[in-house]
């Protein structure tokens, strides 16, 4: 019996074989919206990679964090690399993940039966947020020591369990090195668990439900997912990996100062730029509204449009222009708008 | 009959004082007796609520004086100028009561001293204010004087002030440290009243140009010394030529050890120079700089060593040590700031880099020993740090070509993949209709 049939006879491979090669991807209007899912794939196989790397000389403590960091980027082979290959793929992901969401919200991807693919993924940018704020914090270095700070006393502004949610995250009342190996252990161990099971599920659905179908205009067309879609993915993800290496080597990630806890908070503390359309806002509210903490009021509004965003295939499911989905277009170019529109104000104002 | 009575009133008053002036001075003060312990509460005080009404002059004292540091201590009026506040006319202003006016200058330190030199007093109200003030004053220039009956120079209350006295601590005080230059300038850039004297005028502006001045007056660094800080205060008299080092040293204690052992210290006693004040200066002492050190203007060697001497070989010698330093640092920091500018981390560059900053401040500190081995050993081991911050950083910018070059080789395998993939892609049948 030769290879492929002894694997045939164990893996069954080749009804997933067969699967594939007759899966085809629909050509629409817009379609490149559906490279995007996979660039975000390609960045979060990257981060799996080079986070591995970074695994193996990262310590977790206060009082090693910053100069394992440090050790890395000088004196590990291609250390350097590494951690700025890791830091920009973060970044890259967190807004890929979002343009995947907004190019699924505007192609309509989300209608049925792909409504739980929709939640699934909404779940999927969460966690790639909170992969980004607890990442943030590991190299303990000045900045991202009080922008943790700031940013976990943002969540304790959560009305009724804000200050039990602050303590669970710091592991006490302060940011100190319980924050640190706090941080650590979700960063390198529950999201990745969480987004592997998600991620998984999510892959699954897409692969059962094919690609979305917008309404467009014309006869219905399509290629082929292997071989046509997945060589242009692959020249998408080629040229993903050339834009992170050249950034990588260009601009590498600064290592920045080691925190200090006792000393003052440098100006003009932000958090990282996609948190910084939520902080803003904060900024700008009112400390009181109709007798309410403005922050209070400002979180309240933020976990009711994360809310909106899971519910978005139960409030708008009508496959025609609908007035309802004429508003859902609306909301979202809204959405697009203020959140670049505020993070532009956060980076202008000091 | 009010207008009588007020009249009568600034009569009796203006009587007390030019009696007061009138007195004698003493050839020395006479102590007087220490006034009674304050009251803690004074429901009355005729002093205050009779002048308070009189307008001008005299009102001036009793308007200010509750901020006065001794009202605030609970005396009155009566403790320096004697008197019964307690009664409630003229009469409190009786000699028989022991009213004795307004005092004359030359009284005032033996006034002062009544409590001020007694520390069964003062212990009362500071248990650490020193008692020897008045001691001091007598030592100093301005005590001599008085002593010898000249009444212009100052006394206590010409640098205190008066109705208010002031805690020194107080800024509003004139001998506050950063009031303390203005208060002295009072009379010594005061020309046409220095001129008995027939010294100086010019120290008040020299020392605002200075960098001890810029410090105190510009910055408000109470460090920073002041006028008393070097004359001493209450014994303010010049530094003799022989104990100037020993003045600076209160701050610059290093500098006046390297100079005592260098061979300046015997030559400037020889010839009778003021030590640090000939090379820095006295009041107007600006910012030290390397070019201080050297053979010719505006090195201050040169004010003594001719060119061709040893002495300006050896101070040519100290100059090119520290400018060699210089630029060695100056290299290394260029390199250095190359590299973290392309994003290096070069933490391990600024180590080495700070000790050479450093062996610079040791190296211009010993310029005071005026030993060319010191100074050339602190430079030589400073250009050896720099030295080594710049191979870090000479290294670093090797490393960035290096990643630079691995950018280049790895985005060409890239393209040519891409190519590679987009022809393939090309060569693909198109689009078909959908099931």
């Amino acid at each position: 019996m030769h290879l492929g049939g002894w694997l045939e006879d164990r893996l069954r491979w080749r009804a997933a074989d067969a699967f594939l090669r007759h899966k085809a991807v629909p050509i629409v209007r817009h379609g490149y919206v559906y490279y995007f899912g996979g660039i975000t794939l390609f960045l979060f196989v990257v981060q799996v990679v080079t986070g591995l790397l970074l695994l193996m000389y990262y310590k977790p403590t206060a009082e090693a964090a910053h100069d394992s960091i440090r050790f890395i980027t000088s004196k590990v082979q291609f250390g350097w690399l590494v951690r700025s290959v890791h830091s920009w793929a973060a970044n890259l992901m967190v807004f890929w993940v979002f343009a995947h969401m907004f190019g699924a919200f505007f192609v309509g991807a989300y209608r049925r039966p792909r409504e739980v693919t929709w939640i699934s993924g909404t779940l999927l940018l969460f966690i790639t947020m909170t992969f980004g704020f607890t990442g943030y914090l590991l190299p303990w270095n000045t900045l991202a020591y009080f922008a943790t700070k700031v940013g976990t006393e943002i969540v304790g502004a959560v009305p009724l369990v804000g200050h039990g949610l602050l303590v669970l995250l710091r592991g006490g009342e302060d940011v100190t090195e319980a924050t640190l190996n706090r941080f650590f252990g979700i960063h390198v161990a529950i999201l990745p668990l969480l987004t592997t099971m998600l991620l998984g599920f999510h892959l699954f659905l897409v692969q059962l439900h094919g690609m979305s179908r917008p309404e467009s205009r014309g006869p219905a067309r399509s290629v082929a997912f292997v071989p046509n879609f997945v060589l242009r993915e692959a020249l998408i993800w080629v040229i993903g990996l050339g834009v992170l290496a050249t950034l990588a080597v260009l601009l590498p990630w600064p290592v920045g100062e080691r925190a200090d806890p006792l000393a003052p908070a440098p100006a003009g503390i932000r958090p990282e730029w996609y948190f910084v359309f939520m902080f803003q806002t904060l900024k700008l509210i009112p400390p009181h509204v109709l007798g309410i903490e403005g922050e209070r009021l400002g979180i309240l509004a933020f976990m009711l449009a994360a809310l909106v965003l899971l519910a978005v295939p139960l409030l708008e499911h009508d496959d025609r222009k609908t007035r309802a989905r004429r508003i859902a277009l609306a909301l979202g170019i809204f959405a697009v708008l203020y959140m670049a529109g505020m993070t532009i104000v956060g980076y202008l104002v000091p | 009959m009010r207008i009588f009575a007020r009249l009568a009133l600034v009569g009796l008053a203006v009587g007390a004082v030019w009696f007061a002036h009138a007195r004698p001075i003493p050839a020395a003060p006479a102590p007087a007796a220490t006034p009674a312990a304050p009251s803690p509460a004074r429901p009355f005080d005729s002093c205050v609520d009779c002048h308070r009404n009189l307008g001008g002059r005299l009102a001036a004292p009793a308007l200010r004086i509750a901020d006065d540091i001794h009202v605030k201590r609970g005396f009155s009026c009566a403790a320096c100028h004697g008197g019964d506040p307690r009664a409630a006319g003229l009469e409190a202003m009786d000699p028989k009561k022991g009213f004795v006016g307004k005092p004359k200058p030359a009284q005032l330190p033996t006034l002062c001293g009544n409590c001020h030199s007694k520390p069964e007093v003062m212990r009362r109200f500071n248990p650490n204010i020193p008692t020897d003030e008045v001691a001091r004053f007598f030592t100093s220039v301005h005590g001599q004087k008085l002593l010898k009956g000249d009444t212009r120079v100052a006394t206590c209350t010409s640098c205190h002030g008066v109705h208010p006295i002031l805690a020194v601590s107080d800024s509003k005080s004139p001998v506050f440290p950063t009031n303390v230059p203005a208060t002295c300038a009072r009379c010594h850039a005061d020309a046409q009243y220095m001129k008995p004297y027939g010294i100086a005028t010019t120290q008040y502006a020299e020392y605002q140009a200075s960098v001890h001045g810029e410090a105190l007056l510009k910055r408000g660094s109470k460090q920073a010394p002041t006028c008393n800080d070097c004359h001493g205060n209450h014994g303010a008299a010049p530094p003799g030529v022989t104990s100037v080092a020993n003045v600076c040293a209160q701050c610059h204690g290093s500098q006046r050890d390297l100079f005592v052992r260098s061979p300046h210290k015997a030559a400037y006693e020889a010839a009778g120079l003021p030590q640090c004040t000939v090379c820095h200066s006295n009041h107007k002492i600006v910012q030290p700089s390397d070019a201080m050190v050297g053979a010719a203007a505006p090195a201050v060697c040169a004010q003594c060593h001719a060119e061709g001497s040893k002495g300006a070989a050896s101070a040519r010698a100290i100059r090119t040590a520290l400018e060699d330093l210089k630029t060695s640092m100056a290299s290394a920091a260029d390199v250095v700031a190359r590299a973290e500018n392309a994003g290096m981390d070069m933490t391990d560059a600024k180590l080495p880099l700070s000790d050479a900053q450093t062996q610079l401040i040791l190296a211009r500190n010993l310029v005071h020993s005026l030993s060319l081995r010191e100074v050339q050993s602190a430079a030589t081991e400073g250009v050896g740090l720099s030295q080594r911050a710049a191979d870090f950083g000479r290294a670093a910018l090797a490393e960035i070509a290096f990643r630079r070059r691995g950018l280049i080789f790895a985005l060409a395998v890239l393209v040519i993949l891409a190519l590679g993939l987009y022809l393939k892609i090309r060569a693909m049948p198109g689009p078909s209709a959908s099931s």
